[in-house]
């Protein structure tokens, strides 16, 4: 996989992962023609289309376009499932996961995707193993916010 | 300084802006803030900031000030910092900026720290986003952890690995060592990264991919279980078990089994169990289908196994989700040269995808339906492709014409056949057929001699209709220039026969060079049709004034069409017939043959020599070779000039003439025109003629039109000889011939003294 972009209909990047070295300039040039010709597909069309030397897989849900580009050798259907599964992980995590959910918390839906998803590749195939990961940094990141607390309730504060 | 607020906090802010322009106060304010409190070297809030900036990023604002702060970010021992740092380094850095190698100590110190997420991090980030020098630097960190028990660690220096590979494929060979065991892992993620690392070394080195076809059993094992085993669920997807791997596993196969008779031989039967065990009622199904029906294709199975493969791309092509059509169709593409016959069982419902509503299903079809097209089923696939270019978008009507042009020449089943499937495309899609099928359609048209009448017949009922679309009107034009004494005596077999004057035949194509429509090219058409009917129409005067009024044409072009064809009706009408009769047989040239005769001329005033040629002027070479043939052009030359032409040189094949033309206001410079011709049977190449006159002359070279002379008189190489004769004395002159024939060199040197007086008295 060459980038994945999470977009809105209203054309609002929610997320952009690239995952080989381009230009500022060529992503915001990329990222605009793009979604301009995501946006103007009709519902019937399939979720495929070819663009400059890559293919484009993308999938709407509910609010978001989710679009990745894969190169010619790569398989368009699995790549399907390969979205599906970061949209389950997105859910698992916040919980009927909305457009919302990942405007306010983009970060985390970073940390979940670079769980997931490593050089364009899956980390690891086990909803449940990608889940317990971010689960147990999450836990690292509590840890350091309220250390002194910690340190209170053993009474060596 | 108050703490600066959370990030949640600015984005609803920024969220509740009404305008761009608002939004971008709100920002720069933020900005401003977030500057200051970074100038402060806050340690608590940088985290915070940094979050802040990514946000704004995100939004399409500029954050390069912050990349410094990321990098401080990483550096801290808080996770929470870093997490936040390696995202910022990830969004905001890039090889590109200097900034990034800063990172490699820190990088390489968390790849060592005690927490395994810390180390996770660094590796991601370095999987991600790290240049060659960095890769360099870690590669031994990398390999080092790649030999990890720790499986959470393992799998992602597995891909950490490709990532340093890609970078710096001379390190590949450093990672060897490591993968002896990766594939006896039980945790998936470490099977799934390990396969997309070994695939990674496959492709890129001979050597690796002849070192890993042992571990083709074991893959072939590994498969076998994910098929076999019952219900895992924590690797379940619509109860198909870890399909990620088993496609990350198929590929891998195929790379290894390409070419290599045993290695293929060793995955038939996993390839066949695959192919008929897999559940298709989901897309994941089918995304497993799809890659070992790729798989199937690409090594070296056995005929039955491909056609089980064709096999399921047909009934792919029944699928009702258009997805799995679409990969079908493209996959099919790829096979339809090596598997043809098995494809065409499919080729009526590959014919159906035509009339699919998605624009890239309907091009797969297209091709798809080409490439299908052969002798037996011409007349069939013909009918739906001609009703698809009727209906289809313009964005495909250029192609779909070239197609249908190409496979009515390849497999017409009769000349009547092939005009009329001519006739289709260019009354229905003639404006966007291509510029070449004119020429081409013509040379067509011309060889079937027995159809002239019915096709000028086709064609002119055809202009009475429309005549905006140019190639059809281009063609139209030439036929009815060239066979329409045909079309007026109604000599028609093939259907009823039309009556019509020359008078209203003559209307029509006026009709054509008054039109808006007409593009000057089909005017100059138009015009020389007009011309040509001079000799086979009896109203020979309202076609002289036709021409007559053009001769003050505003179009160049068509003024000097005009004017010649003037001079023709004018002093030369005794050559008229001779020069506008019917065109011969064409024979198609391959590619460009000599340039054509006309532009070697030096001369830059339009002389009538020049114009006489029937055909426009304005086709590609295409048309030199029937110049050529159609007429003696010494003969011209004779009639038009007075002074006879004389043959200056006849040895061993190579003939020369010499023609005179005496066109410029200067009456001291003969102007003479060399024509090299050569009878034997091999081209005469290297051709270079010199020449040489006393000293009271002088002489002017100008350079020939190809230094080819064709065998067996097919071409002329012409050249310009411009002699000054301030004196007025006999001319003479030597020349000298060099050539090549048949691998061996000629030379040969001559006097020529047989000058008529005219060229230079």
């Amino acid at each position: 996989m060459r980038f994945m972009l999470l977009f809105s209909r209203q054309g609002k990047l929610r997320l952009q992962k690239w995952y080989t070295a381009t230009a500022e300039r060529d992503k915001k040039k990329m990222v605009r023609e793009l979604m301009q010709i995501v946006l103007a597909r009709k519902p019937k069309m399939c979720s495929f289309l070819e663009w400059r030397d890559l293919k484009i897989v993308y999938k709407r849900y509910a609010s978001l376009y989710f679009c990745c580009a894969i190169e010619e050798q790569d398989n368009e259907l699995i790549t399907l499932e390969v979205i599906h599964r970061f949209v389950e992980l997105l859910d698992k995590y916040f919980g009927s996961v909305c457009e919302l959910d990942i405007i306010f918390n983009f970060e985390k839906a970073y940390f979940i995707l670079d769980e997931f998803l490593m050089g364009g590749e899956i980390q690891d195939t086990s909803k449940k193993s990608v889940l317990k990961a971010i689960e147990q940094a999450d836990l690292l990141q509590e840890e350091d916010e309220s250390p002194r607390s910690v340190l209170e309730e053993m009474g060596l504060a | 300084m108050p703490a600066p607020i959370r990030l949640r906090e600015l984005i609803r802010t920024i969220r509740t802006a009404r305008t761009q322009a608002e939004e971008r106060e709100m920002i720069q304010k933020e900005c401003a803030a977030i500057r200051s409190s970074f100038r402060e070297e806050d340690n608590t809030y940088r985290c915070r900031n940094v979050a802040k900036l990514l946000y704004m990023h995100m939004l399409g604002y500029p954050a390069h000030f912050g990349q410094l702060e990321c990098l401080k970010l990483i550096a801290s021992q808080k996770f929470t910092d870093k997490r936040i740092g390696y995202l910022g380094a990830m969004l905001l850095l890039d090889e590109r900026q200097d900034v990034h190698l800063l990172m490699t100590n820190c990088i390489k110190n968390d790849l060592n720290h005690s927490t395994q997420y810390v180390q996770g991090l660094a590796l991601c980030t370095l999987g991600c986003m790290g240049s060659s020098e960095m890769c360099r630097d870690l590669a031994g960190e990398v390999e080092k952890l790649l030999k990890t028990s720790n499986s959470y660690l393992r799998k992602k220096a597995a891909l950490c690995a490709v990532h340093v590979i890609r970078k710096v494929p001379e390190l590949m060979e450093m990672f060897l060592p490591a993968t002896k065991n990766l594939l006896s892992e039980k945790n998936h993620g470490v099977l799934h990264t390990s396969v997309v690392l070994l695939t990674e070394m496959c492709e890129r080195s001979p050597d690796m991919l002849a070192h890993f076809r042992k571990l083709v059993p074991q893959l072939v094992r590994i498969l076998k279980n994910l098929i076999m085993s019952g219900y895992s669920p924590e690797h379940d997807v619509s109860g198909i078990s870890d399909p990620f791997l088993q496609v990350r596993i198929l590929r891998l196969l195929r790379i290894l089994g390409k070419s290599d008779d045993d290695s293929s031989e060793a995955m038939n039967d996993i390839l066949a169990q695959v192919a008929t065990n897999t559940e298709t009622s989901k897309n994941v199904g089918n995304a497993i289908l799809y890659e070992t029906v790729l798989t199937i294709m690409d090594i070296k199975s056995e005929s039955g196994l491909r056609v089980l493969a064709i096999n399921i791309l047909g009934r792919f092509l029944l699928n009702n989700d258009k997805n799995i059509r679409y990969v079908a169709l493209t996959s099919l593409l790829k096979t339809v040269q090596t598997d043809h016959n098995a494809v065409q069982r499919h080729r009526s419902t590959i014919v159906d995808c035509l009339k699919d509503l998605d624009v890239s299903i309907k091009r797969r079809a297209m091709e798809l339906s080409f490439a299908l097209v052969n002798g037996n089923n011409i007349r069939g696939m013909m009918k739906e492709l001609l009703y698809f270019l009727d209906s289809c978008d313009p964005e495909f009507k250029a192609d779909c014409a070239s197609g249908v042009f190409l496979a009515a020449e390849k497999y017409a089943p009769s000349k009547r056949w092939h005009i009329d499937t001519i006739m289709r495309v260019l009354t229905t899609a003639g404006s966007y057929v291509r510029d070449d099928s004119v020429p081409n359609l013509i040379q067509l048209i011309t060889n079937s001699v027995e159809m002239h009448a019915y096709t000028v017949q086709r064609l002119y009922k055809a202009l009475l209709d429309d005549i905006s679309q140019q190639p059809l009107v281009q063609v139209a034009s030439w036929c009815i220039g060239e066979y329409g004494d045909l079309l007026v005596s109604g000599q028609c077999e093939e259907e009823e026969p039309i009556q019509v004057t020359e008078d209203e035949v003559l209307d029509v194509l006026e009709g054509l060079l008054v039109s808006n429509l007409s593009t000057p090219v089909t005017r100059g058409y138009a015009l020389t049709a007009i011309m040509k009917l001079s000799t086979r129409f009896s109203s020979v005067n309202r076609i002289k004034k036709v021409v007559s009024i053009y001769g003050s044409s505003i179009d160049v072009e068509l003024q000097q069409r005009a004017v010649e064809y003037n001079a023709l009706f004018k002093k030369y009408d005794h050559m008229r017939p001779a020069l506008l009769e019917r065109m011969p047989i064409m024979e198609k040239t391959a590619t460009n043959g000599p340039t054509e005769i006309v532009q070697t001329n030096g001369e830059t005033e339009p002389s009538v020599v020049e114009s006489k040629h029937p055909p426009p002027v304005t086709q590609p070479t295409n048309q030199v070779t029937l110049i050529s043939q159609s007429f003696n052009y010494l003969l011209l030359l004779t009639l038009c000039l007075g002074i006879p032409p004389m043959t200056a040189y006849n040895k061993n094949g190579l003939k020369i003439d010499f023609t005179f033309e005496r066109a410029n206001p200067n009456p001291n410079i003969a102007v003479i025109t060399i024509h090299a011709s050569n009878s034997t049977e091999a081209d005469m190449t290297d051709f270079v003629f010199q020449a040489a006159v006393p000293k009271t002359f002088q002489l002017q070279l100008l350079s020939p039109s190809s230094n080819v002379v064709p065998a067996l008189n097919q071409g002329t190489v012409t050249q310009v000889i411009r002699v000054l004769n301030p004196q007025k004395q006999q001319l003479r002159m030597r020349i000298k011939l060099t050539y090549t024939l048949k691998g061996s060199a000629v030379q040969d040197l001559a006097e020529v003294n047989n000058f008529p007086p005219q060229s230079w008295q």
